[in-house]
């Protein structure tokens, strides 16, 4: 196999005297859709902003394309061509879509005291770029508030991969969407990984995770549970790791122990509730 | 909102990839952010055309005069507008303009500074005095209100403070007095086409003296510069990358910066933009008057940040446009002059005024959330 297009080697954060994460070792290739699964609290928000440039690792090393590298900033990762969609998804709600796509790296044209910034071309370049991955725009000057979740989510990958992009993040992308939207979204991740993009695709939902997922990594209170390829783990068995089995199982018993009291003494629970 | 994604739902029909159809002209019309301010300027005309004066009001000499109150203020509503896009206040401009003209009238009084000299003082000052409001701002972090309220104090003392000092007065008259100048000077107080309103006037068809001068001898200076401002601050903001910018900036700054967008800079130069339009102000006003007083400009930062926010700037920044604030500026000077011309008891004014805020933003909220699509306004 080729160099991965994105390792992490023993990367250990520390705030102060709190572990968030410890010795984590993650391979990414070219091509393929590496999921981080993990409930509240195993660290993925913190192995994204490390990923991202945004937290330097206390110890341990980066590596793109078999070479250590280290990011000063967000927007030194983004010139090494980590693409990071945040939930917030790096948009300004009311801008318009080429304006946003363009944000930052404008078209110019013409000569210096007259240099304008290029909107035909911006709009014109923003509607192909999207419908490359089969985004249909209607108006590229529309306001990216106009546009629903799942479109702004689009917009947002589209962009990461018109500027080159070689590894995707995308930090919860579907969380915040109904089905149909994260569908969509799904469709434009498996787009961008038959590009030959990395795709770094984090999440606690392993209902949109599962379908469209290669490799799943997964996290439980700041340490790699274990790496595994689609054919070697079921859904179920994924599901499990991640919530830590034991602690649902005992979780379940509680609850049905709760329930049961409930069920034998109706009113006292009744008067409980209302003071 | 959901199956806005899928269809072209009520705003558009639903082929890709074509130029919008001409139809949709009118509802784009009224989504621009000016939209509003446009039509009220419209509403305040026929408001006053229907009102006793108008025949005054709207006579050449008239409109002049309600063109030069909106020329005043639409200079300093401009810059403010474009610092508001960015998310920032300055209400430090009313008593730059008090500063500005009293730094012109000490360097050419007592210092002997040609008046070009003393205008590009000024110039100076006020480029040290927004960059001073806008590194504070950026490098704080604190809001630029409370910083550019303890600008708007340090000013105006100062200005008071060394006039007394230095005069004994608080005024500083006589500028334009031996300065053999008029060339400079009439950059800011003179007029133009006064060969075309000559001729209007030799033809009969406007008012003239009894020596033949034409009652209004032409369109004056100020009103020239405030569309030249207008007009480069319309080309920066839509035109441009800097626009792009400034959007941006006031959109949210946190993803700006992500991305790459020199927000600090932008925040910066654009309160140094804002001194710089109270100082044009400011000379215009010396020219036109010949003479300095430390109280001037007061409670203009105010005005301009109103007439910006009647033109549908949004206060919290991101949105809006230049020819908004040149609207709110028009209905500011319409309805000052409409109000005197009518004979209505000009103590009416502020509460006018109040009420017209009032509206504006009302009706900019409204225009906000069409323009984000029904509902999703943030």
């Amino acid at each position: 196999m080729t160099a991965p297009a994105m390792e992490l080697r023993k990367v250990t954060k520390r705030f102060g005297s709190v572990i968030a994460l410890r010795d984590v070792d993650i391979q990414v290739q070219p091509g393929e859709v590496h999921c981080l699964l993990g409930d509240n609290g195993a660290g993925k928000s913190t192995l994204i902003k490390i990923l991202s440039g945004v937290h330097r690792p206390t110890e341990g090393e980066i590596l793109i394309d078999g070479r250590p590298v280290t990011f000063r900033n967000p927007r030194d990762a983004q010139e090494r061509g980590i693409a990071t969609v945040f939930q917030d998804l790096g948009m300004i709600p009311l801008m318009s879509i080429s304006r946003n796509f363009f944000l930052g790296r404008e078209p110019l044209r013409g000569v210096f005291p007259f240099r304008r910034f290029d909107k035909e071309r911006a709009n014109d370049t923003a509607r192909q770029a999207m419908a490359d991955i089969g985004i249909d725009v209607r108006d590229p000057t529309q306001a990216v508030g106009t546009l629903s979740g799942g479109e702004r989510q689009s917009v947002a990958i589209a962009r990461a991969i018109h500027f080159g992009a070689k590894v995707l993040i995308l930090d919860e992308p579907t969380s915040a969407l109904g089905v149909h939207q994260a569908a969509m979204v799904l469709k434009f991740i498996i787009e961008a990984r038959l590009r030959g993009l990395a795709v770094i695709f984090i999440s606690h939902n392993i209902h949109h995770a599962y379908p469209v997922g290669d490799v799943f990594t997964l996290l439980n209170r700041g340490q790699n549970q274990g790496t595994f390829r689609k054919s070697e783990i079921s859904r179920e068995e994924v599901m499990n790791i991640m919530s830590g089995g034991e602690d649902l199982r005992s979780l379940e018993a509680e609850i049905e122990g709760l329930l049961a009291v409930i069920a034998d003494n109706p009113g006292g629970s009744n008067a409980g509730a209302n003071p | 909102m959901a199956e806005v994604g899928t269809t072209g739902s009520s705003k558009r029909r639903g082929e890709a990839d074509e130029r919008l159809a001409a139809a949709g002209w009118l509802t784009r019309l009224l989504r621009r952010p000016e939209a509003g301010a446009a039509s009220g300027l419209v509403a305040t005309i026929i408001i006053f055309a229907l009102l006793p004066g108008a025949s005054a009001l709207y006579s050449l000499q008239g409109s002049l005069t309600f063109l030069t109150l909106s020329a005043e203020l639409g200079i300093i509503a401009t810059a403010a507008a474009l610092l508001i896009i960015a998310g920032e206040f300055d209400l430090s401009v009313g008593s730059m303009i008090g500063f500005a003209g009293v730094v012109i009238g000490l360097t050419v009084r007592h210092l002997d500074f040609p008046l070009w000299g003393g205008i590009l003082s000024a110039f100076a000052v006020a480029i040290a005095v927004g960059w001073f409001n806008g590194f504070v701002v950026v490098r704080t972090r604190l809001p630029s209100f409370i910083v550019t309220l303890a600008t708007l104090f340090i000013l105006r003392g100062l200005s008071v403070a060394i006039t007394r000092a230095v005069t004994g007065r608080t005024q500083i008259p006589y500028i334009l007095d031996d300065v053999p100048d008029p060339g400079t000077a009439s950059l800011f107080n003179g007029n133009v086409l006064t060969g075309l309103f000559q001729w209007m006037g030799d033809l009969g068809w406007i008012a003239t003296r009894s020596d033949g001068v034409p009652f209004v001898p032409g369109i004056p200076m100020s009103i020239v510069w405030w569309i030249g401002v207008t007009v480069v601050a319309a080309y920066v903001l839509t035109q441009t990358r800097f626009g792009n910018w400034i959007y941006a900036a006031g959109g949210d700054p946190e993803v700006a910066r992500n991305v790459g967008v020199p927000v600090s800079r932008v925040k910066i130069i654009l309160f140094i933009g804002t001194a710089c339009s109270a100082t044009l102000l400011a000379t215009i006003q010396v020219m036109d008057a010949g003479s300095a007083d430390t109280l001037r400009g007061l409670l203009k930062e105010f005005e301009a940040i109103i007439a910006a926010v009647i033109g549908g700037v949004l206060l919290t920044g991101g949105y809006g446009t230049v020819y908004g604030a040149m609207f709110g500026a028009l209905i500011f000077g319409l309805v000052q002059m409409g109000i005197f011309f009518t004979g209505i008891d000009t103590d009416w004014f502020k509460v006018f005024l109040g009420i017209v805020i009032l509206i504006a933003v009302l009706v900019n909220n409204y225009i906000r959330a069409k323009a984000l699509g029904e509902g999703t306004a943030r």
